[in-house]
């Protein structure tokens, strides 16, 4: 699911994940409340169990079988360990997917993240335009994902597309970027920098909220530009360069569109675009490896999880919260 | 208003020399060219002719060739009006399904007092963060196994989810933008006699119409543009929405396929750049409200 934009940390104070049961006192459940509460969750609830909760179990168990979708559920076989012990010893594939799947997102998510912000301070000034150039800029967020500009730029990146004419303005030679392993991930991460939009309006909303008392105090004591970034907005800002890390990384992870279309849905050329999901795709619908996908699927949901832990416990030591309050 | 929720409230600042905003808008102008070159560069490819699209550098054809417009449409045994017709009712039924399931749960979560409601809320946010692709193995296997994958009509794989307020993203939107809605009107309403579904349907519901509208929109955008579960559950040709269907030209090995290829990308994205010009606004300021709203 292509999910570019999310909750929003610009909203300081308390309870912005928590429902507001304790606002009103005790939160003693009004007579016929809680009825009219499970009613108009019931929708939720019942894709909470049949859409995610089941499904996540029945991956469990499949993950310790050898399930093709061939034979029928009853007469599958049980393997124990085999599909985990397969991937962390004997599939150098998995391992190049998940070498691939972390360069790509230690690459391209800081410098989309730092194109983010840059282009996000030089339009925070009340000035006219600035909403025509943050809706341009915004523009290439909700079509990037997409598989037309994924063929787009697989042809702009190719031996007569535009950036090798580009290329000839300087007299330099260029090449097929999109068919040379070297390269082919590299063009894939011009294309998520190239989405920096949706970051940026974080950001830019993010920086509305610091005080200008804090730049004023801060420049009475003699503190340069480059000092008053440093200083005031940097440290401000860190709730929303913390949201935007994780939100992003755990994006970058999920790279699927853009690779498949590459590489015709091989993971090609020789492997330099096999994303994590685009392995977990072939072994489970091209090779029907349906176990072992789901072996894969659980590996990667628990790496997920343990990436948020860290970002979340690592978060403490640098992200600063105006109000006080420890999250 | 969702609009109101970006609105620049600082102080304004000294200004700078003259100079400098110039300096700052030229480089603002570089960056808008950078970030539009390859959309007008699909667009001038497009409409090129194939002799061209190999050796023509610049951006507009010296030989307008509107043909691969028809070329592309008809490229394939079903055409793709077909395909925009499946994509089309697959986005809006989407929406339709997001906006209802997601507005009952966050009524729910944002005002409704019931047992164990701090679980289930803690439960949803842990849900946003899930990604889709852990899920898609056991989802096909499942809907396979009630015969709904490769059905007659094969787009409830697609639907389901979405029936069921599982995108969990709106359900949170809709649940902070419900907190911003004064609880005295509830009480008014609780007063006049109105028990749950009456404050639903009188109160809440009329006034979280920006909210549901910022909800449709990205639903239908995000459906639009969406592969992965239509590439896994779509398996026949005349069931394929447009995404699934431009991958088909990528199997074409046949270069003279790039022109119309072009075409239908294209095309492909004007549904979503018209929703871009109608709602810029409530689409980037949309990011924010589930964040600023409450």
């Amino acid at each position: 699911m292509a999910l570019t934009t999310a909750p929003d940390p610009t909203r300081r104070g308390t309870g912005s994940v928590r429902p507001d049961a304790n606002r009103r006192g005790t939160g003693r459940i009004r007579h016929g409340e809680g009825l009219a509460g499970y009613v108009f969750l019931s929708p939720w609830l019942v894709g909470l169990m049949g859409i995610t909760a089941l499904p996540m179990l029945l991956s469990l168990y499949l993950s310790f079988t050898n399930y093709d979708i061939l034979t029928p559920l009853s007469e599958v076989e049980w393997v124990g360990l085999a599909n985990y012990e397969r991937m962390f010893t004997s599939d150098p594939s998995w391992w190049h997917s998940v070498r691939v799947t972390l360069s790509f997102a230690l690459i391209a998510v800081p410098l989309k993240l730092a194109a983010a912000l840059g282009v996000a301070l030089l339009l925070n000034r009340a000035w006219r335009g600035v909403g025509l150039f943050r809706g341009l800029f915004y523009l290439p967020s909700l079509l990037g994902g997409s598989v037309a500009l994924a063929i787009v730029w697989v042809n702009m990146f190719n031996r007569d597309g535009a950036f090798n004419s580009f290329l000839a303005l300087f007299g330099i030679q260029g090449k097929p970027w999109v068919n040379d392993p070297d390269w082919a991930l590299e063009t894939l991460m011009v294309l998520a920098i190239w989405q920096f939009g949706a970051p940026m309006v974080i950001f830019l909303a993010g920086l509305k909220q610091v005080p200008t008392e804090l730049y004023e105090a801060a420049a009475v004591d003699g503190a340069g530009k480059f000092r008053q970034f440093v200083n005031v907005t940097l440290p401000m800002l860190s709730p929303v360069i913390f949201f935007n890390l994780v939100l992003e990384t755990i994006n970058g992870f999920q790279g699927f569109t853009a690779a498949f279309v590459l590489s015709n849905g091989t993971g090609g050329p020789v492997d330099s675009t096999l994303m994590y999901t685009l392995n977990l795709y072939i072994t489970g619908f091209t090779n029907l490896e349906m176990g072992y996908a789901s072996a894969m699927a659980w590996v990667f949901l628990i790496a997920i999880a343990i990436i948020t832990v860290i970002f979340f416990s690592t978060g403490r030591f640098w992200v600063h919260y105006s109000d006080g309050e420890d999250r | 208003m969702v609009a109101d929720t970006v609105a620049p409230n600082r102080a304004t600042r000294p200004q700078r020399p003259r100079s400098r905003s110039w300096l700052r808008l030229v480089v603002l102008l570089a960056i808008v060219a950078v970030v539009l070159y390859p959309l007008f560069w699909m667009i001038g490819t497009s409409v090129k002719s194939q002799e061209e699209i190999v050796n023509n550098i610049g951006l507009l054809p010296r030989n307008f060739t509107p043909g691969n417009y028809t070329d592309g449409w008809t490229n394939f045994d079903v055409s793709f009006a077909r395909f925009f017709l499946n994509s089309a009712m697959v986005s809006l039924l989407t929406l339709v399904g997001n906006a209802v399931s997601c507005l009952l749960a966050a009524y729910a979560f944002a005002r409704l007092r019931f047992r164990l409601r701090g679980l289930w809320f803690a439960v949803m946010i842990g849900t946003l963060l899930l990604p889709g692709h852990v899920l898609i193995v056991p989802q096909y296997i499942l809907f396979r196994s009630l015969g709904l994958v490769g059905a007659e009509w094969p787009y409830l794989p697609l639907l389901i989810p979405q029936f069921l307020a599982t995108e969990a993203f709106f359900v949170f939107l809709m649940v902070q933008f419900m907190r911003g809605i004064p609880r005295e009107l509830d009480e008014a309403a609780r007063i006049d006699g109105a028990n749950a579904f009456g404050i639903f349907r009188h109160v809440i519901l009329p006034l979280s119409r920006p909210a549901l509208v910022t909800t449709a929109i990205f639903s239908f955008i995000w459906t639009w543009n969406d592969f992965f579960r239509q590439l896994v559950f779509l398996s026949d040709l005349s069931d394929y929405t447009v995404p699934v269907a431009l991958t088909l030209f990528i199997d074409s090995t046949s270069q003279s396929a790039v022109g119309p290829m072009f075409a239908m990308a294209v095309l492909s994205l004007l549904p979503v750049f018209g929703f871009f010009v109608a709602f810029q606004r409530m689409l980037v300021e949309g990011i924010n409200t589930s964040g600023l709203k409450g």
